[in-house]
């Protein structure tokens, strides 16, 4: 067995496993959950930690200083001995994650819109990047499979997509969403209440969501479908071993070129060996090629399954201008789920508006007390000094925000390599992007703030606040980096997630995402994900070939 | 849960820093509400520091510089303009300044029951949302199909 560092196996070895899966994000628990039923033996190693309902912010008085702590979205910033660094400073778009049982599903808003039909042939229909090689008709069933097992709030029949049926009743619309349905119909223009993984009934033995509105940095009440209370639960009853604090520094191959098991850190800080037979890497779009390039060999230069030279390339992580305004009556606030509602108006391609494909306007509450205070001090929009007291009182719990979701397009410079300098607390050496917003999204998103703007005030606000020039929200999509693909010379993985180049090492998180569309990921990467554990288990008499 | 290391900034900090955040969020008669500078608001302030203590105390050492020595020596009037220009030249120092005072102001209980709100956490009583007006989405409901049918799986 040859290793990064070129040295023989490290000592001590497991025993070997059938599947290995390395994180325990959206996709990697999904996975787990459907290859459970194939009875192999199935582990999932996981950086981080589980996290219990008590820890989460809203149990606390200090809940809005904990997202700039040790719930802040930014690894960088939150800095947990789970965290690993990442060097963004070469790049307008930050990267946003949490490393734990659940993966970004833990932080994340839960807003849950699929790709759309036209997502997955952006060659065809309108002449750039390339289409993908599944479609949204293959997906269909495992989207199904993917909301019963999440739960999904929604209402059928939104005309912007294909028919599908949510598992549970909309979140309530709420003043906040009143007032932009009153501003949409005014300008004509579609919107919908949004699928949300969110609760709104008792779901499959999940409390329902009670408004503690703080979504992003977890739910105390377990409402929110993450996948540490939704898949994972279910894929260890059915015999899946999940070990955590085990943070893997490479995948190891053997004489054959296949992969033949990982050097990981055990909780204790060990060096160790694991076996496998096959490896199902579940990292994230960073954290995934930060792997495979750290497990460059002898046999691999480049690192691993990249022969292509596309790994850490094409990263693609959704420019989300934030638009906001303030009403003179008190809305919702923070007193509910964030995302309230989508419009798809600007969605498909219309080539008179400069820009090929399109957006996705998101519909926001507001925020809570201290939170309203520092984003809009930092913001400028909140003087210090005498007038702070009447100026909040404008604010609090009268802002409306519209953010606008943009497609950006797969590009060879926007990348993921590894920082020559930066390590994490077991001397890996941690990733660097680098990343610049293209031309054609820059149109888009000037688009998007223009239509924001006509939508807040068609709202009743008195005051409109644009983004400050080069700041972009952050929404932690990170997407594109080992991307699918017929074409071994141009892609990583193949039309099921199984790299070109090891025949039993596949990957299954956003890194395989050939374009990103204008919607948030999760639900898709998931969909994604089961239709490659459909894949493996349908293929096991010859997966290897 | 706040950050409970003692505070490591010196007397010297710790008045300038008073003095501060009593200019950033005075008190206020007509709004019911204390200052930042109030000795229970200041004091968790102070305890809550944790990621921003470095920049905290980056921001101190620009205002004393600015000031000429002591900030908390100066006058009502220069150290109010001293600190209003301090606090305008923005930036990740000023922003970190901000959210360690503004962090802990809000979420006071005297500073919540004058803005009306019950000082408590979220959880778990959490909050009732009214459900809206569902009758505005029947604009909506009638339109044609919007969505590209590209590989003919659309039924
Ligand atoms: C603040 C925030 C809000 C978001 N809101 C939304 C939203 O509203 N809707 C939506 O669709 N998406 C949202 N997202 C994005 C969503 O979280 C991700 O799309 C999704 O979690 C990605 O799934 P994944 O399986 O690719 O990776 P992840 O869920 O990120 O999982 C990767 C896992 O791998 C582990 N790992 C990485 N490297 C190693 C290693 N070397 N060894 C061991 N373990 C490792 C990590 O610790 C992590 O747990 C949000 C994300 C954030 C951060
Ligand atoms: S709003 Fe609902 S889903 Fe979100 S954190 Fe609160 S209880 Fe959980």
């Amino acid at each position: 067995m040859t290793t990064a560092s070129g040295t023989s196996a490290p000592r001590p070895t497991d025993e070997i496993v059938d599947v290995l899966i390395i994180g325990s994000g959206a996709s990697g628990a999904a996975v787990a959950w459907s290859l459970a039923d194939t009875r192999m033996k199935i582990l999932c190693l996981e950086q981080g930690d589980w996290i219990k309902p008590t820890e989460f912010p809203t149990n606390g008085r200090d809940w809005e200083a904990r997202r700039y702590a040790d719930f802040d979205i930014s690894p960088n910033r939150r800095a947990r001995a789970t965290d690993y660094p990442v060097n963004d400073d070469n790049s307008p778009m930050k990267v946003a994650n949490f490393n734990g049982v659940g993966g970004g599903t833990v932080l994340y808003t839960a807003h849950f819109p699929r790709m759309h039909p036209s997502d997955f042939r952006v060659k065809t229909l309108d002449g750039v990047a390339d289409d993908w090689p599944v479609d949204y008709w293959t997906l269909e069933p495992y989207f199904a499979e993917n909301d019963r097992v999440m739960g999904v709030a929604g209402l059928a029949g939104d005309p912007s997509y294909p028919l599908h049926q949510p598992t549970m009743p909309p979140v309530p619309l709420g003043r906040t969403g009143t007032r932009y349905a009153q501003a949409m119909n005014k300008l004509g223009w579609h919107w919908w209440p949004s699928d949300i993984a969110v609760a709104t009934t008792e779901y499959d033995g999940r409390a329902k969501c009670i408004n503690l509105g703080h979504c992003t940095p977890g739910c105390a009440q377990g409402a929110k479908a993450s996948v540490d209370i939704t898949y994972w639960p279910q894929a260890l009853r059915a015999g899946v071993e999940l070990r955590t604090r085990c943070r893997v520094r490479e995948i190891t191959t053997n004489e054959h070129g296949m992969a033949s098991g990982v050097v990981y850190y055990d909780p204790s800080g060990v060096e160790r060996f694991q076996p496998a037979e096959m490896v199902i890497v579940a990292a994230n779009g960073i954290g995934t090629p930060r792997l495979l390039l750290n497990s460059a060999s002898a046999q691999h230069p480049n690192g691993l399954a990249n022969s292509s030279g596309q790994v850490g390339r094409n990263l693609m992580v959704h420019p989300w201008p934030q638009i906001y305004g303030y009403i003179d009556e008190e809305v919702d606030g923070d007193r509910a789920p964030m995302t309230v509602m989508w419009s798809k108006e600007f969605y498909e391609t219309d080539p008179s508006r400069g820009f090929v494909r399109g957006y996705t306007l998101q519909f926001a509450r507001g925020t809570g007390p201290a939170n309203e205070a520092i984003t809009s001090m930092a913001a400028g929009r909140l003087p210090w000094g005498r007038d702070h007291h009447r100026a909040y009182r404008t604010m609090l719990y009268r802002s409306l925000r519209v953010g606008v979701a943009c497609e950006d397009l797969p590009e060879a410079h926007n990348r993921v390599t590894i920082d020559p300098i930066l390590k994490d607390s077991h001397g890996i050496p941690a990733p660097r992007i680098d990343y610049t917003v293209s031309e054609n999204t820059q149109r888009m998103m000037d688009h998007g703030i223009a239509r924001s703007v006509e939508i807040l005030k068609a709202a009743g606000c008195h005051t409109i606040h644009l983004p400050p020039p080069g700041v972009l929200n952050s929404p932690g999509h990170l997407l594109g980096t080992a991307r699918m693909g017929h074409d071994p010379d141009h892609s990583v993985v193949n039309g099921w997630g199984r790299s070109h180049d090891v025949k039993n090492l596949f990957i299954v998180d956003g890194s395989i995402w050939v374009t990103s569309g204008g919607v948030n990921p999760t639900s898709t990467i998931q969909a994604l994900a089961l239709y490659i554990a459909d894949n493996i288990k349908q293929r096991l008499a010859n997966l290897f070939d | 849960m706040p950050d409970q290391a003692v505070s490591d900034l010196t007397p010297g900090e710790l008045r300038d820093l008073r003095r501060l955040a009593a200019i950033m969020v005075p008190a206020s008669t007509e709004h019911r509400v204390p200052g930042a500078d109030d000795e229970a608001i200041f004091a968790d302030i102070v305890r809550s520091l944790g990621r921003d203590r470095e920049a905290v105390r980056k921001a101190l050492a620009l205002l004393r510089e600015m000031a000429g020595g002591d900030f908390s020596r100066l006058d009502a009037a220069t150290a109010e303009t001293t600190a209003m220009e301090m606090l305008a030249r923005g930036g990740s120092t000023v922003t970190a300044l901000g959210r360690a005072v503004l962090q802990c102001y809000y979420r006071d209980d005297r500073v919540f029951i004058a803005l009306g709100l019950e000082p408590r956490a979220p959880f778990p009583k959490g909050h009732q949302v009214e459900q809206g007006d569902w009758t505005l989405l029947d604009a909506v409901r009638g339109r044609p199909r919007m969505w590209r049918d590209v590989d003919g799986g659309g039924r």
